[in-house]
Formats: structure tokens, sequence, C-alpha cells
């Protein structure tokens, strides 16, 4: 099973943006120790939600053929706190993509107001390392995985809405 | 677009520092990028990508570090080493580096001693001048 911490995505350009969203709830427990009486989102959590959406974008962009791990964290600056019933929107943008590997420039908001700034680089990891092999399973996400129709719901749904209106 | 040689070396060193985090006065002329600014292999991607968006100009990978695609041929390296054949394929793909001293021990360990930052001042210069 692999492990999404964003919620749904509500817009998908290929190879070039998605938006997706992600609810803070305090059900979440690690809400309850950080911290005891002031539960915000984890920074580093929020780094995972942005790598999840900026390197399904990559992925994708590649038609999920390639093996797409984060591989550097170019920026990641704060500057308000997530708390328990925020949505966050996080926004990525493909910066470069070549064979090898891709960077984004992404944000995050949270009605609007700027919450962070995240800017990551990801390895296709099957061009690099000179040919070493890795193991399939651990890159279960094709472009057939319910999981990323399931994200991609109101997107699709809404272009079969365009194409049925035109 | 006409920049010198400094204002070149001054736009390296910015996309060095922001690439790398390391502080400006690391980023002298002679330092090399991996052994003293700690640069990894996914740095030089992150670079090449910086260098473009700083220059305006397209940085092909293998032109800029064409080490790797040389280190998996047996012609050019034999026993850890880079044979003649090897040193002249190499002077070929990287005019904008001094080997002078590689060419004395061409040690492939040592190869990375010629990345460094008057290598890509040097390249980017050419890159500038021909367009």
């Amino acid at each position: 099973m692999r492990w999404i911490w964003i919620d749904k995505f509500v817009e998908f350009h290929s190879g070039r943006r998605a938006v997706a969203l992600k609810n803070v709830t305090l059900a979440e427990e690690h809400l309850h120790d950080h911290f005891p009486g002031f539960p915000v989102m984890p920074e580093t959590l929020m780094i995972e939600a942005m790598a999840q959406t900026a390197g399904i974008l990559v992925g994708e962009a590649k038609k999920f053929q390639e093996k797409v791990i984060l591989a550097k964290i170019k920026k990641a600056v704060f500057f308000d706190y997530a708390r328990p019933g925020d949505t966050i929107e996080l926004d990525a943008t493909i910066e470069s993509i070549v064979s090898e590997a891709a960077s984004t420039k992404g944000k995050i908001t949270c009605a609007g107001k700027l919450v962070a700034e995240i800017d990551l680089m990801f390895s296709h990891i099957d061009q690099n390392l000179g040919g070493k092999e890795f193991p399939a399973e651990n890159f279960v996400f094709g472009s057939n995985t319910s999981v990323f129709d399931s994200l991609l719901r109101d997107v699709l749904a809404g272009t079969k809405q365009e194409s049925e209106a035109n | 677009m006409a920049m010198s040689r400094d204002e070149i070396l001054q736009h390296v060193q910015e996309v060095l520092l922001d690439a790398l985090g390391v502080d400006d006065n690391e980023v002298t002329i002679e330092a090399t990028l991996m052994g003293d600014l700690g640069a990894e292999s996914i740095d030089f991607l992150d670079i090449v990508f910086r260098l473009e968006k700083a220059f305006a100009i397209k940085v092909p990978r293998e032109e800029l570090f064409p080490a790797e695609s040389l280190m998996n041929n047996p012609e050019f390296v034999k026993n850890g080493k880079f044979t003649e054949t090897g040193l002249t394929e190499l002077r070929e793909k990287v005019p904008h580096t001094d080997l002078s001293a590689f060419e004395k021990d061409p040690d492939i360990n040592k190869l990375g001693d010629l990345f460094t930052v008057a290598a890509i001042v040097n390249y980017v210069e050419s890159k500038l001048n021909a367009t």
C-alpha cells in the first residue's frame, strides 16, 4: 500500500502544473503531540504533501514510465501555520524536465494566504546511478491505478462535463 | 548579450550559492564543485537548470559534465586511469576545463577535481560568445 498524503487534485495540466488539496484534521494523531494544546501541521509533512503533488505531476508527464523519487529540497520557506480544520492548497509547477530529472516550484496557501514556498528536484532513478536496477514494486503508482483516478476525480469529472457540453 | 567575465563569474557564484547552500567566500574561481563545495550528482542537474535560467542558454548536460559517458568506455579508461585515447577524447569534450594537472595522473577518482568554478565560467563564456 502506498501512503497518500493529499486528498485530491483540483487542477491537473499534464507536464505543466497541478493543484491539490489536503484537509488538516485533528484526527491525525501526530497533531496531538505537535504540539500539546497547539496543534499545527508539521512542516516536514507540508514538504511531503508538496512532494506528492509535484511528484505525481512529474510522473504523469512521462506517463508513469519513470521511477520518480524526491532527490533534493531546493527551498522550503514557511510563512504561516496550517491547523486542524484548514484546507491547504498545494500548487506545483514544473520548471524544467529532462530525461534524468525534473525541478518544480511550489506554493502552499490556505484560504488565499501564503503558507509555504517549496521548490523540489526529482530524479528518474532508472536514468541515473549507472544502470543500477530498482524493484518495480516500490513504485506502484501507475497511470491505471485506481488511486490516481480517485485523486483526479474532480478533474476527470470536469473534463467529462466539458466534453459533454461541446 | 555582452557580458564581461566578472559579470559571468558573479552570476555563476549566485547560482552555486543557491544550488549548494554554501557561503559566498567559499565560491572562489578555483574551488572544485565536489571536493570544496560538496556537490552531489543531483546538484549537477540543479546547477545545469539554474545556469540555463540565469543566462538564458541551453546546457546539454553531457557538454558541461561529460565525464560519466566517457568513464564507461573501456577504450578510454583502463585500470581506473584514462588512456591516451581517453584523454584525447576528454580534451575535445571539455575545452572549457584546464586538464594540465589531471594529465599527469589521470586517475578517474580525481575526475571530480576537474569540475571547478572556473570551468563553469569558461563554459558559459564560450556559450554566450557563440550566440
